[in-house]
């Protein structure tokens, strides 16, 4: 690490104020950003840490009947307390990383890093939230721009997260041996009005939505309606834990299982 | 060696193991855990191109920086001694191995990713990697050797350039047998040729490495503690050959170790860095490596590419066996680099089976990439697993079975001289193949294979035999096959005045749980409750000269040198017993603690005569000198020769390609077994390390010599729901018949026993469903199998 100096604001207008001084990064669990700094790869001069800040942390439905989760929210803290609310994405949370990264790592990091083979993403975008932060209200179609790429401006802070909650759910995530990221994740969501798959892990233009599943799905929510269908592996990831092709045949494997197990 | 203890804690008792108490309430005494007063730290700045030219480092703007001691390049390193390699090959024509020059700091020339080009030494490790951001580099990037088949082409780019080409040797094994082996195959009924390869691997020992280097201004002493398996070869080595320090002045601690896998064997330039620049900077100089660079700076494992032919005449009997390898050294020769491709896995090929015909050609190869060196098994796995495939391959071609095919192969006589140069004292293939059968529950395996596939799952059983050659090693035979050391351990026992014991040996325990299993011996032969012995081993100033623990040798050959030691105790004692009862030395007997004349009732007590050596007012002055304390030197008279049988069976996604292991059964043969909890836990580890090897981990680098598998965000560690329950067995005890506990070894057994019957299980399960796949090398990752699949 190189020299820095930490701030610990406890509103998020403290928070937002620190993080308009110069290379001033905000610190969300670190999961990402430690490690990072660790490796001397980010010289930020201040980190504002966020998990002073009561306001953005905890989970609850609002009248709306819309899950909320506070931005400081870690993943622990979901997979226990959305379970009642919204069990496909309390247990994506509880297949997050390990218990260390679990009672560190929070939605809002996540959600703000934007890693094209994290889980929350996935979730965000299959279930239409809205993500909201100090300034305004993002839909999640409108926030994810690629990998590692928000609509976020600088020294924006992921305030709360508001899930639609679906009839059914589920998130079939295929491991990459080391790392355990996701090298394949889909996140499958069965509304009312139709059906959203969101597919991470796989494209090198980050998380996205596979529309040609959906239509399939929303007219007919079983893996059979999925038969024969298959995504094209032009820009799919392609590194050492599998090829482009494999990518996207997993992609389908993944979201016939989703289906399949959706409750 | 009686098996029945007195005691309770001799030998055969599953003693807890005592060290643990110390490791799991983190009160461990690592090299990281030690901190000299006034100690600098040192922080290398490593190459990251492959293979370039150095035209120049600029430390001027690095020196000024605050808290910088001194920053050294390789200049300062000129006309001091390089690292050495401890064993010469002679190759096929009589000509000795290509040696080059392995500097502490890389001159002219850096060779591999990681390759350290200068060292930062400063008063905080934050302030040296300040500095060394701040050296300027000219580096001019060169055209690297990556692939060893590359690397031998005419016009490919030289590692060394002072070397005609990138080949080390070209070794012949046994080159009068060739004409035979050439017969033979030409003759044969069948021919089965497998062309695989064996996996480059990285240790990944959980504690990394770490120095600490000390001098003493005052009587010119240095004392080096480092993460080491074996501190006096390091002493050797560093001390004679790099920097020229006498023994005398030289101490060299190895004290508790995280794990070694051989990986910590290995004089590494860090070590002899910090020794160096002690006396340079007058300050004590640490050093810890972080994960990253222990991926590009730690010796790695295996690498090997081969093509094997096995010849069978028409009632399927085994008639030769044929080997090409090209095995890869890295950009340097690393301590015992050259003995593992040929001395360590030549002379297994026969394996455990009655070939009379057998030749390996092995090419070792520099390439700009980390130096390789042994791994957990050095060269019998590479042997083991390429024999074993084979095998399996030819019965799956001939539509017999893969079991049977072995029995009838199998050794059965002993003892038994293979056609590469060793002789097997002992062994009972059949029935270690007999229990595994048991074990493993092999009738049960079709219905088993049923359950899977009525969940859309493919079920594959994968068997395989091993043999290794352990308790490494008879000096004057392997001095004839280039080691530049002896092989044999010490010990010394020294009995205190109360009738405690300490026990100073040249093994060293990183994993191994001695401080547990050797004072069980020492017991049982004393019949005196182990809790009296102490273990005292990793510190040269403490014990005599000691060889250190790798292949498997502490037991058999560390063992047998604690067995000498204690009888010449107990041959002594007896003589301070005979004295103190007006006896007869002849008629004295030990047991239970308590000597004993024969034929009277007349005794005393283990503690009484202890006492008498040190306070021999009553003692034999005119025969015996006072004291009680023996040291034993052990050369053996021929390695040992672990056997088993393995059995894997893996579930097979045959959607996404994802291999799980169901069941793996291991049935071992290690001879006499002094602690069969602590062999169980070794056996298990080697297994985990093995599954590791044959479905996670791969190091890979590009075309360019990057590391691609530089951390575990793509290095794939076997955790542990990888790996199953392990049904293991040691039951078939054959005892070695040359060393006095009738020992074999069981280090490094998992993890060479286990990749072949992993892979002849992916390849058994893919079979079952349809899929034509004779051959998938490791690891067999999801991504592989998938591939396979399609054909």
């Amino acid at each position: 690490m190189y020299a820095f100096d930490i701030e610990r604001p406890t509103s998020i207008a403290d928070a937002v104020a620190a993080l308009a001084k110069e290379d001033a990064q905000a610190l969300a669990g670190g999961q990402t950003l430690i490690p990072t700094l660790k490796q001397r790869l980010a010289m930020p001069s201040v980190l504002v840490s966020l998990s002073g800040i009561a306001e953005i942390r905890g989970v609850c439905k609002d009248d709306a009947g819309l899950l909320c989760i506070g931005g400081g929210t870690t993943h622990g803290t979901v997979a226990k307390e959305a379970v009642a609310h919204y069990p496909g994405l309390a247990e994506l949370a509880a297949h997050i990383g390990d218990p260390a990264v679990r009672n560190r790592g929070t939605i809002g990091g996540s959600l703000a890093n934007n890693d094209p083979s994290a889980c929350y993403p996935a979730a965000a975008l299959a279930s239409g939230a809205t993500i909201l932060t100090n300034t305004r209200e993002i839909a999640a179609d409108d926030y994810f721009q690629g990998m590692f790429t928000t609509a976020l401006e600088e020294g924006e802070i992921v305030t709360e997260v508001k899930f639609p909650i679906p009839q059914s759910s589920c998130y079939m995530k295929f491991e990459q041996p080391a790392s355990r990221f996701a090298l394949v994740g889909v996140f499958v969501a069965k509304f009312a009005d139709g059906v959203k798959v969101a597919v991470t892990g796989a494209s090198n233009n980050g998380v996205f939505r596979w529309s040609e599943a959906e239509a399939a799905l929303s007219s007919d929510f079983s893996a059979s309606a999925l038969e024969g269908m298959s995504l094209s592996a032009d820009d799919m990831i392609a590194d050492m834990h599998g090829t482009a092709a494999y990518r996207a045949h997993l992609v389908a494997v993944m979201t016939r299982r989703a289906v399949s197990a959706a409750k | 060696m009686p098996k029945d203890s007195a005691t309770g804690t001799g030998i055969g008792a599953s003693t807890k193991r005592r060290e643990d108490v110390r490791f799991l309430t983190g009160n461990g005494n690592y090299t990281d855990d030690i901190n000299v007063h006034g100690q600098a730290y040192v922080h290398f700045l490593r190459s990251d191109v492959a293979h370039g030219r150095i035209n120049g480092i600029d430390t001027s703007a690095a020196e000024g920086m605050p808290g910088v001691v001194r920053i050294f390049t390789g200049k300062d390193f000129e006309g001091i001694g390089g690292l050495p390699c401890g064993w010469q090959v002679t190759d096929k024509h009589g000509e000795v191995m290509k040696e080059p020059g392995h500097p502490v700091l890389a001159q002219g020339k850096v060779r591999h990713v990681g390759d350290p080009v200068a060292a930062v030494v400063a008063d905080s490790l934050a302030e040296a990697r300040d500095a060394a951001e701040a050296i300027i580099l000219d580096i001019e990037e060169l055209p690297a050797a990556v692939n060893m088949k590359a690397a031998l082409e005419p016009d490919a780019p030289k590692v060394h350039d002072d070397l005609s080409d990138n080949l080390c040797y070209d070794w012949g094994f046994v080159e009068e047998n060739k004409g035979a082996v050439d017969e033979a195959i030409k003759n044969a009924a069948h021919v089965t040729t497998l062309e695989l390869i064996n996996n480059r691997l990285v240790a990944n020992p959980m504690e990394p490495r770490v120095a600490v280097a000390d001098w003493n201004r005052s009587n010119d002493e240095y004392t080096l503690y480092t993460t080491s398996q074996n501190p006096h070869v390091i002493r050797l080595l560093m001390g004679a050959f790099v920097l020229g320090i006498p023994e005398h002045k030289l101490r060299v601690v190895a004290p508790d170790v995280g794990g070694g896998f051989g990986t910590k064997i290995f004089h590494y330039a860090e070590e002899a860095f910090c020794t160096f620049a002690a006396k340079a900077c007058k300050r004590p100089v640490k050093w810890t490596s972080t994960r990253s660079e222990a991926f590009m700076s730690d010796a790695h494992g295996r690498d090997h590419v081969t093509k094997i032919e096995l010849a069978l005449d028409k009632d399927n009997n085994f008639t030769a066996i044929r080997t090409e390898t090209l095995a890869n050294m890295g950009a340097y020769l690393s301590t015992f680099a050259p003995s593992v491709p040929t001395w360590l896995h030549g002379t297994l090929m026969a394996g455990n089976y009655k070939t009379p015909n057998i030749y390996v050609n092995v090419k070792a190869v520099f390439t700009n990439t980390v130096p390789v060196d042994a791994y957990r098994g050095a060269g019998r796995p590479e042997a083991t697993y390429q024999l074993e495939r084979v095998i399996d391959m030819a019965a799956r071609e001939l539509g017999v079975d893969p079991i049977a095919l072995r029995r009838q192969n199998f050794i059965t006589e002993f003892p038994y001289a293979t056609p590469v140069a060793v002789e097997y004292d002992t062994g009972n293939y059949p029935a270690t193949m007999d229990k595994l059968e048991e074990i493993a529950d092999l009738a049960g395996f079709d219905a088993r294979r049923k359950e899977s596939e009525a969940k859309g799952k493919l079920r594959g059983l994968g068997v395989n035999c091993y043999i290794e050659a352990c308790g490494i090693a008879p000096s004057n035979l392997v001095g004839q096959l280039g080691a530049r050391a002896g092989l044999y351990e010490s010990a010394t026992v020294r009995v205190n005045a109360t009738g405690s014991i300490s026990v100073m040996t040249g093994s060293h325990s990183h994993g191994q749980g001695h401080e547990t299993a050797f004072p069980q011996v020492v017991a049982e032969m004393l019949g005196i409750d182990a809790s009296m012995i102490d273990i005292v081993h990793g510190d040269t100033a403490r014990g005599p000269m000691g060889m250190g623990t790798y292949g498997s040798r502490s037991l058999a050959v560390g063992g047998s040198a604690m067995v000498r030691a204690t009888e010449k105790i107990i041959n002594k004692a007896k003589k301070i017993a005979a004295h103190l009862m007006e006896a007869s030395e002849g008629d004295i007997e030990l047991k239970n603690g308590q000597f004993t004349v024969a034929g009277t009732d007349k005794s005393v007590a283990w503690g009484d005569v202890t006492l008498a050596a040190y306070v021999p007012h009553n003692y034999p002055l005119d025969d015996i000198e006072p004291g009680l304390e023996e040291t034993a030197f052990y050369d053996p008279s021929n390695f040992t020769y672990p056997s088993g049988a393995y059995a894997c069976e893996v579930e097979l996604d045959p959607e996404t390609g994802k291999v799980t292991v169901e069941r793996f059964s291991a049935a071992d043969d290690f001879g006499n077994i002094i602690n069969p909890m602590i062999v169980s836990g070794q056996v298990h580890g080697g297994i985990a390390q093995g599954i590791g090897q044959a479905l996670l981990e791969n190091c890979i680098y590009d075309e360019n010599g990057q590391l691609l598998s530089a951390s575990y965000m793509d290095y794939a560690m076997p955790r542990a729901d990888d790996v199953p329950f392990y049904a293991v067995d040691h039951s078939c005890q054959t005892p070695c018949t040359h060393n006095p506990l009738g020992v074999k070894g069981c280090g490094e057994a998992g993890a060479i026993g286990s990749p072949p019957s992993v892979i002849n299980a992916v390849i058994d399960a893919l079979q079952s469903g349809g899929h034509k796949v004779a051959h998938l090398d490791m690891p067999a990752s999801p991504s592989r199998v998938w591939a396979a699949m399609q054909g």
